[in-house]
């Protein structure tokens, strides 16, 4: 790809033109087109190529399905706080079907659905919202009377790339939780193959975001783990980069809600937090998009693990984490630490000198006294073995 | 030869029944001590722990510690061992690849070290000037400053390292965990603060016997058996669920060595491993004292050894000494 | 009683030697060191820590050290009790060192105390501990050097020229030499009872039930051996007549009871099964072995008449007992202690320049006395035929 430095793009014909179609300032999109490069973890420069794909390339044709949720997914993505955010979201892409922001309803909807299906076949991106129950031949969730397994699959047959947003298409989410009456599913297993999960209740509008502009920039998607998460948001766990990590090392622990660990801010991990176990991008941007010190563990709200399948709507929410931290930080002492001086240098020569010189001696001595010293010799014969 | 037989005898006697005694039968061995009717103390369990230092932190505090920095940047309490400074410590065992916890192969495991409270406490025989005791009730053993001269025989004698010595103060003393036994009512602390602040119940305060039973019955649990495991102190009612990863070794590190201790350690990496000593039932303290209190019988031995010297210094003294100014 | 005919007289001479003046610069720089330790705390000028925090101001000034000024007590033993008369000539010399070795031993102490002040808690109740091993050793200790200098007050009060005050001392002197004799057996057999309550941490080479007897035979047969050592040192260093009659017969007396002692050590280990750690490929069995060779060593050198009678075996024999005491105390504890893997020891310059401005004192004050008080038997001075 070419990689242009971005001031120069500033007064890019592109970009002048997409300030006319967007409808915000070059400014601003240069901005955000930054702000997702960093998401992504991509390299300086990056961000060029990013708005030039922005700006130039047709804006890829997105599905939207919603099954069974809240969505809440994408009330986050609508309620981005960023100047003109929920603009560029639908503005980068063209949203043809999504049944919460669609002005149509039934049987239009349906054709719209259709039709963009049949114009982009084999372009569009297929983003799946909500677990798809499979219980009782899938009964339990219909859209215009077709059920959500055969609408999934469906549309899934003929799109470039489907994405599974939130933790409900992701993994089940919360339907598929215990005892899981309909049968949830998520969109890999009712499709039989891996996608891209953006797992969350909600998830970070960036990392959706950032996974649709790397398709559109690069032509595919990003790195995935084996969870099919984009590995730029999920590859670290929460505890890892947590502003309150520092507490945690230095053993300093919040033991319930409202007292003094708590106000000042120490680890939550004694409340349940389950950052140890959760792989997640959230200590670094947040939640939501609400900016920083909003996400829950910066309110003062253990993490719940929303993002991580048989953690989140699975363990109690003041359940203790498991640590998944591979081994023990290097700061902790060994079991048998080297302690003390094994050896002084200064001493030791010192001590060879006093006992080379008390050999010399005793030598010389004995040499001596063997020779010539004066005897006093009495009239005792060897007596101590008698008596 | 001047000396008499019967001289020579009497001499023999004397000093023979001092050099001789130390292998005369032990006229009554003082047995191991017992545990105190309401003895407290701790119960670690390394499956449990996280090594998250909490019980280290809160030692500090509750003790007023002062940190003790091991890296460059001094920043952090990173005590490297039992110290003056710190009274806690947890230590990482480590093995191979260190990557399973709880595992003595490829393995890694998190131990506490603090003192034992031991039910027959050889630092305690030791201390020439009662500085260290053990309460009659509790079974703290107990150091007062106050009364100590610093001679640092109860650092040499314990088998644990426990007891540590301020090396770097004019007016300095001993230093070793009490069991929080300073704590008054208000305190931030209620009980022993290591107990009191660990998140998952690795360490655990309360009566002995239960500590012990607690102990027994996790020790016989399987991995993957989910059990409930109480947090603080016996009878706290901070209670969670937690599903058992490890193997528990059939063995609670405690109940006999030394003839007990009132805290007890739990493991599934064994206990030799974690840098606990293996050691006899027997106590040291007891042993020594029979043998002390055999050679000395209170006093009465050396009473009658003097006399018997006295008698034979008195008949050759004479007429050496007397006569020579 | 004996045919011994000289009475002890001051030897005089020179106080101010190059000799005497070296050894005043040594116990000097001990002084300044031990101010630092006693403004900055033992550990600005000891190694010791908390895995060896016994050093060798402990096991040399205090274990050795008292032990190496056994040979009053030896020879009081010899003297009093088996009434051996015709070694009373070796009574005051032999005392003398005796009295400087404990009473510096007993000083050191103090530098060593980290809570001096509280010294005096030892000896009083409540705070006395008396199932405490210290406890006994303290108190014995304390108690023998008061003795000590009871016992030899009447070479001062002869200098003083208070001879009603030696006289009415002279009808009690026998409680004094009676206790001299039980004290040092108590305490010097209680060193080595300091070790039975470390268990498990001393190397089975040395944890035994018979460490009271071992460290007691080996202090009165190294009491024996400084006899002979200060013997000799004085026969060369103030220009006597070696007295081989006499030492050559103390050195048979030494000599059975180094018999006695490897007898009962090599049972002892053959007992417990704990010969196979001095095998081991380790400091600790070679330490042993050094020990070992230091009470062997004497056994072989003075096995017959003639060589006891011959001085360089005397000396060698004395040295080699003195080496193998000492090592039988820096095994018991330091090199055969281990209170858990990691711990290392070695002595600091300053903490060995502390041990060796105590010798210094010591022989200083050994020098000093001897040329002032009565101690030495009086003889005319030869010259050393070459």
């Amino acid at each position: 790809m070419e990689i242009t430095d971005l001031r120069a793009l500033r007064e890019a014909s592109e970009v002048q033109a997409l300030e006319n179609r967007l409808g915000i300032s070059r400014r601003d999109f240069l901005g955000l087109c930054a702000a997702l490069a960093t998401t992504m973890g991509l390299p300086a420069g990056a961000e060029a190529a990013i708005v030039k794909a922005v700006a130039a390339k047709q804006r890829p044709s997105v599905i939207w399905l919603h099954f069974q949720e809240c969505t809440g997914c994408t009330e986050s993505l609508l309620r981005a706080e960023h100047p003109t955010l929920e603009k560029l979201i639908l503005d980068i892409i063209s949203l043809d079907y999504h049944e919460t922001l669609f002005a149509a309803a039934g049987h239009q909807a349906e054709a719209a659905r259709k039709a963009a299906m049949k114009q982009h076949k084999g372009q569009y991106v297929l983003v799946v919202e909500g677990a798809i129950p499979t219980k009782d031949g899938g009964i339990y969730c219909k859209v215009g009377g077709q059920t959500a397994v055969n609408m999934l699959k469906e549309c899934a047959k003929d799109a470039a790339a489907v994405i599974a947003i939130g933790s409900c298409a992701s993994w089940g989410g919360m339907p598929a939780t215990g005892p899981n009456p309909t049968g949830s599913s998520s969109v890999a297993e009712v499709l039989g193959k891996t996608v891209v999960t953006i797992p969350g209740c909600p998830p970070n509008p960036y990392n959706f975001l950032a996974t649709v502009v790397h398709f559109l920039t690069f032509g595919k998607l990003p790195e995935v783990d084996q969870l099919g998460r984009p590995k730029f948001a999920y590859s670290r766990l929460i505890h890892e980069n947590c502003e309150r990590r520092p507490h945690f090392d230095a053993g300093r622990f919040a033991l319930e809600f409202g007292d003094s660990g708590h106000r000042a801010g120490w680890c939550l991990y004694k409340l349940g937090c389950k950052g140890p176990e959760t792989y997640a991008n959230c200590p670094t941007i947040g939640f939501g998009d609400a900016g920083e010190g909003n996400w829950p563990v910066g309110c003062g709200h253990p993490c719940i693990g929303c993002t991580e399948k048989g953690v989140g709507f699975t363990k109690p929410i003041h359940a203790l984490a498991e640590l998944k931290s591979v081994t023990p930080p290097l700061g902790f002492p060994g079991v048998h630490e080297s302690k003390g001086n094994r050896f002084d240098f200064t001493s030791a020569a010192a001590l060879a000198a006093i006992a080379g010189a008390a050999a010399a001696g005793t030598a010389k001595l004995a040499q001596n006294l063997g020779k010539g010293t004066p005897v006093e010799t009495g009239s005792h014969k060897d007596s101590g073995a008698s008596s | 030869m001047s000396t008499t037989r019967r001289q020579f005898l009497q001499g023999a006697v004397a000093s023979g029944a001092a050099l001789s005694l130390g292998t005369a039968p032990a006229v009554q061995a003082r047995p191991n001590l017992t545990l105190p009717p309401k003895a407290v103390g701790l119960l670690y369990d390394s499956t449990l722990c996280i090594g998250c230092k909490a019980c280290v932190s809160a030692c500090k505090e509750s003790n007023n510690l002062p940190p003790e920095f091991s890296t460059a940047e001094n920043l952090w309490d990173t005590p490297q061992d039992l110290s003056g400074r710190t009274k806690n410590i947890i230590k990482a065992y480590k093995e191979g690849n260190a990557t399973q916890k709880d595992r003595e192969v490829d393995g890694h495991a998190f131990i506490k070290h603090s003192c034992l409270h031991c039910v027959d406490p050889s630092c305690v025989s030791a201390c020439p000037v009662s500085a260290m005791k053990k309460d009659p009730v509790t079974g703290i053993v107990t150091y007062d400053e106050k009364d100590c001269i610093g001679c640092r025989y109860c650092v040499v004698a314990c088998p644990f390292g426990i007891p540590r010595f301020e090396y770097d103060k004019a007016f300095p003393k001993i230093v070793k965990c009490e069991l929080c036994n300073h704590l008054k009512p208000g305190d931030k602390f209620k009980y022993s603060a290591c107990a009191q602040v660990c998140p998952t119940g690795a360490t655990l305060y309360g009566p002995v016997d239960q500590l012990m039973q607690e102990a027994k019955r996790r020790v016989a649990l399987k991995p993957g058996s989910i059990t409930r495991i109480e947090r603080g102190r016996v009878g706290s009612g901070d209670i969670y669920e937690a599903k058992l990863t490890a193997q528990y070794l059939p063995r609670v590190y405690g109940d006999r060595e030394l003839g007990g201790t009132q805290v007890l350690k739990i493991s599934a990496v064994p206990m030799e491993k974690l840098g606990m000593p293996e050691l006899p039932e027997r106590s040291f303290a007891s042993v020594s004292e029979t043998l002390q209190h055999d050679l000395y019988g209170w006093l009465a031995l050396p009473a009658v050894v003097l006399g018997g010297l006295v008698i034979a210094a008195k008949r050759t003294a004479r007429p050496d000494d007397e006569n020579e100014a | 009683m004996s045919s011994h005919a000289e009475k002890p007289a001051p030897l005089g001479g020179p106080l101010v030697t190059p000799l005497t003046v070296t050894l005043a610069g040594l116990a000097g720089i001990a002084a300044v060191i031990l101010l630092i330790r006693f403004i900055f705390g033992i550990g600005s000028v000891t190694n010791i820590n908390d895995g060896y925090s016994w050093g060798i101001w402990v096991v040399y000034d205090v274990m050795a050290g008292s032990a190496f000024a056994c040979g009053g007590y030896a020879i009081a033993l010899l003297v009093y009790i088996f009434n051996k008369g015709e070694y009373h000539p070796l009574v005051r010399p032999a005392l003398l060192g005796s009295l400087f070795g404990y009473t510096l031993a007993g000083a050191s102490v103090i530098f060593d105390l980290g809570r001096y002040w509280n010294t005096w808690h030892i000896f009083f109740p409540p705070w006395a501990q008396v199932n405490s091993v210290m406890f006994e050793v303290a108190v014995c200790i304390t108690l023998y050097i008061g003795v000590m200098w009871i016992e030899f007050s009447p070479a001062f009060l002869e200098r003083l020229g208070r001879s009603d005050l030696k006289k009415k001392l002279s009808n009690w002197m026998f409680v004094f030499i009676g206790l001299g004799v039980l004290l040092p057996s108590m305490h010097q057999s209680s060193l080595g009872s300091l070790l039975i309550v470390f268990g498990t941490q001393i190397n089975p080479l040395w944890q035994t039930m018979m460490l009271p007897l071992i460290f007691l035979m080996t202090a009165i047969t190294v009491g024996y051996a400084v006899v002979i050592l200060e013997s000799c040192l004085s026969a060369s260093g103030f220009k006597r007549p070696f007295e081989a009659d006499l030492i050559s017969r103390l050195s048979l007396v030494m000599w059975w009871f180094l018999v006695i002692y490897l007898v009962m050590r090599t049972v002892d280990l053959a007992w417990r099964g704990a010969w196979a750690e001095a095998f081991e490929p380790n400091v600790m069995a070679t330490s042993f072995w050094i020990e070992m060779a230091g009470f062997i060593l004497p056994v072989i050198l003075l096995a017959s008449p003639a060589a006891r009678r011959r001085p360089d075996r005397l000396l060698i024999s004395a040295v080699a007992l003195i080496v193998g005491t000492l090592m039988l105390r820096l095994n018991g504890f330091l090199i055969g202690y281990q209170t858990g893997a990691g711990w290392h020891y070695f002595p600091s310059l300053p903490e060995l320049l502390v041990t060796i401005g105590i010798i210094a004192a010591e022989i200083l004050g050994y020098i000093v006395l001897v040329r002032w008080l009565p101690i030495l038997p009086k003889v005319e001075p030869v010259k050393i035929a070459r």
